[in-house]
């Protein structure tokens, strides 16, 4: 039978295990830039095995899009496996670091109170400026920004998402899919 | 045991089995040519005219022989004269180790003298770049170079040194291991565990699902594609096409892995395929593909390719599959493997109504024939036939020449033809025939071209003189760039915008300014006798053959169109 594709497009969660090695973040991004589609995100950092980066990319896209796009990545000789997660199976994360104004003592406080209700965190104070850490999920960074608009934001840094599978299932998992792809990259 | 870094780059050309190298000398290269100087008794070295011409002719040896090419050039114009040459081997799946050098590592990144990041322009068009900072890494990149380019699905890699890491004064530990040894060992050894890699055995059960599909098909189909050549495994296609008594239709690539006049084969697919082809394909049930990429070459229209057939895709590469044509059932591995075991589970069939359906389909096609009176690419290329060796090696340009060459010649073994299909490069032809020439002194190798095509890079006149060559080239001179102007003819109203070639040079008095011979014919006869001193004067030979500005390609089936929606036939 041949396969079906969902083409309502949405975001899609892609995640990477690479080996660290210079240029790789540039071999799998120009997959994107290729065929004209930009990243909502990319957030890169070490797995916990040496040598090993993970990569999280979102992207809007229909289904097809996105299975073209990791069979391209799932191709790369660096590339050691990509999944792509669904907001039901994967628990989707990000930290952000939010610059308030606070010139006076009124709204220093009001700041402090809606952190403390988001569960965020006040890293830095000065005089006239507080810096706020937060942690969950995009909806609840975008909450928490949206209440701290009026007090007039000055920056903000995000780390784009980053997501797991819930439950025992793990990226390392031998499929026959990896399998497929490893006779192509074959060097035996 | 210590040797200089440039004389373990060469040890391990020589482990490569490497015997034969194109390349261009420049600037930061120097250390490498100099180190070479040293080898030239062990490494021929081909100095072509300009840097793409020595990626085409590393190419065409690569893939007249199976082995991987190799190609040397300078940093920054050097290397970036490279990247159509690269381009052109990614596309056709070609195992080339291109080698470059780069400025010192103080000069990096600051627009130095002939500076560019070519690791970075390489890498959509390799399947993997390497920028060598240390001298020590020299050994275990230089093998992991050879094993990633000839083993999965072979391709281009490029290999940039710096230019100090190449210095005379670096010195560094190496030991000569052959590569049947260093490729279960350090770095390339790495490379397989990382990704827990096996040698590619393909899944049985896929397999068996293929072996109930083929018994329940009335009407079923081979396709021939360029894994078959690549593979080499053209005798486990012909057991397999002979069991399942199946019409096989061959795309440009496959040429080769299928002999061209089987009695089971139709011809060549797609925009310019046969009729039988691609009538086929829209009439059979199973469809079998076996190294072939549907591209939009072939599967003009992916939504109405085969529409009454299962499509069944062989491939080694999991990333085809799906991607151009959706198919019902797939498997993966190397072809000669997978229809080994195919070969040994299916027991013979027999479709003779099927094949006589599509079969004669060909048959009318030959019988129709062609106006003789005018002087046809047609007739140009029965006198080759004629004339040449069974085995003579035929490299193409791009274009109408293609299309003619590859319809009328058989070609009967991988790496007989040398055609550049996926990237359609013009000027492709004389470099790669040059390196197959290199690879095969002892057979007759022709190389067909456009007056276009071969205006592009016709300066390799000048390696065929000075090294001997033997090499005939045949230019359909039509005075037209042939292919564009039969789209602007057919589709564009007959604007013949920008593709009349009404200027020199004369290509004979070309060939003779180079020191090869030449010779312009205009009729069967004439032609005869060119062939005939082309093929006993031992030097190239240009024969230029007048033909009519509008001789015209047929079949053609526009681009996007269905497979059967000839507009001309």
């Amino acid at each position: 039978m041949k396969r079906e594709f969902d083409n309502e497009k949405k975001l899609y969660t892609l995640s990477l295990l690479v080996k660290d090695i210079p240029g790789v973040m540039s071999q799998v991004s120009r997959l994107f830039s290729r065929k004209g589609y930009n990243i909502e995100s990319i957030a890169t950092g070490a797995s916990n095995e040496p040598g090993v980066t993970r990569i999280t990319i979102v992207i809007k896209g229909d289904e097809l899009m996105i299975d073209q796009i990791a069979a391209q990545c799932r191709k790369l000789l660096p590339v050691l496996a990509v999944k792509v997660l669904d907001a039901d199976s994967s628990l989707q994360r990000e930290v952000a670091l939010i610059k308030v104004q606070a010139d006076d003592m009124m709204s220093r406080g009001e700041i402090i109170q809606i952190a403390e209700l988001f569960r965020a965190n006040i890293i830095d104070v000065s005089r006239d400026a507080l810096t706020v850490a937060t942690f969950g999920t995009e909806e609840k960074v975008e909450a928490l920004m949206n209440l701290l608009q009026e007090f007039g934001i000055l920056e903000v840094v995000r780390t784009g998402t980053i997501a797991i599978e819930r439950g025992r299932s793990t990226i390392y998992d031998q499929t026959k899919l990896k399998e497929e792809y490893n006779y192509g990259k074959n060097v035996l | 045991m210590k040797i200089r870094a440039t004389q373990a780059i060469m040890e391990c050309l020589l482990e490569q089995e490497v015997d034969t190298v194109f390349g261009y000398p420049g600037g930061t290269i120097l250390n490498l040519y100099d180190e070479l100087y040293n080898y030239r008794d062990k490494i021929t070295h081909v100095l072509t005219a300009h840097e793409q011409g020595a990626s085409h002719a590393a190419d065409g040896y690569a893939r007249s022989t199976g082995k991987v090419g190799v190609c040397f050039a300078t940093s920054g114009p050097g290397a970036t004269n490279l990247t159509t040459g690269i381009a052109t081997a990614y596309m056709d799946s070609s195992p080339v180790v291109f080698i470059t050098c780069n400025v010192t590592e103080p000069l990096l990144g600051r627009d130095s003298f002939q500076e560019v990041d070519i690791t970075g322009i390489a890498m959509p068009i390799t399947k993997a770049t390497y920028l060598v900072r240390d001298a020590q890494s020299i050994p275990s990149i230089m093998r992991q170079a050879f094993a990633v380019a000839a083993t999965g699905r072979p391709g281009p890699v490029l290999i940039d040194f710096l230019k100090n890491v190449t210095a005379p004064t670096e010195m560094i530990d190496y030991e000569f291991i052959p590569w049947y040894e260093n490729r279960t060992w350090g770095s390339v050894r790495e490379l397989s565990e990382s990704h827990g890699l096996k040698a590619p055995e393909p899944d049985h059960g896929d397999i068996d699902k293929l072996v109930e599909m083929i018994a329940q098909s009335e009407r079923p189909l081979l396709i021939c594609g360029g894994g078959v050549v690549r593979g080499r495994a053209h005798k486990e296609f012909r057991t397999f096409a002979e069991k399942l008594d199946s019409p096989v239709a061959i795309t440009l690539m496959g040429g080769g892995g299928f002999p061209g006049g089987h009695p089971l084969t139709t011809g060549m697919i797609g925009m310019h395929g046969s009729r039988a082809s691609n009538v086929a394909v829209d009439r059979c049930d199973l469809l079998i593909a076996v190294g072939c990429r549907f591209s939009d070459r072939v599967a003009l229209n992916p939504n109405t390719f085969a529409s009454q057939a299962k499509i069944v895709h062989i491939d080694i590469d999991r990333a085809e599959i799906d991607k151009n044509v959706l198919t019902d059932h797939h498997i993966v591995g190397n072809a000669r493997r997978v229809l080994e075991l195919l070969n040994e589970r299916i027991g013979q069939y027999s479709h003779p109504e099927w094949k006589e359906q599509i079969l004669s389909l060909r048959r009318e096609r030959e019988e129709v024939g062609e106006d003789d009176s005018a002087f046809s690419p047609k007739q140009v290329l029965e006198t080759i036939r004629r004339m040449a060796p069974k085995d003579t090696i035929v490299a193409t340009d791009v274009g109408q020449n293609q299309m003619w060459t590859i319809q009328y010649f058989h070609f009967d073994y991988p790496g007989q033809l040398l055609t550049s299909g996926g990237f359609g490069t013009m000027g492709f032809g004389l470099g790669a025939a040059i390196g197959a020439k290199m690879a095969h002194p002892d057979k007759v190798v022709i190389h067909t071209t456009g007056d276009g095509c071969f205006r592009m890079n016709c300066h390799e006149l000048s390696t065929v003189e000075h090294y001997h060559l033997p090499i005939i080239t045949v230019v359909f001179n039509n005075g037209t760039l042939g292919m564009v102007r039969q789209w602007q003819n057919l589709i564009y109203d007959q604007r013949y915008s920008e593709t009349t070639l009404d200027r020199g040079p004369d290509f004979v008095k070309l060939a003779e300014a180079y020191g090869l011979k030449g010779c312009r014919v205009t009729n069967v006869r004439e032609m005869e006798a060119a062939m005939a001193e082309a093929l006993s004067c031992g030097c190239g030979y240009v024969i230029d053959c007048m033909l009519d500005i509008d001789e015209m390609v047929r079949p053609m089936v526009p681009g996007g169109g269905n497979i059967t929606d000839f507009l001309l036939s």
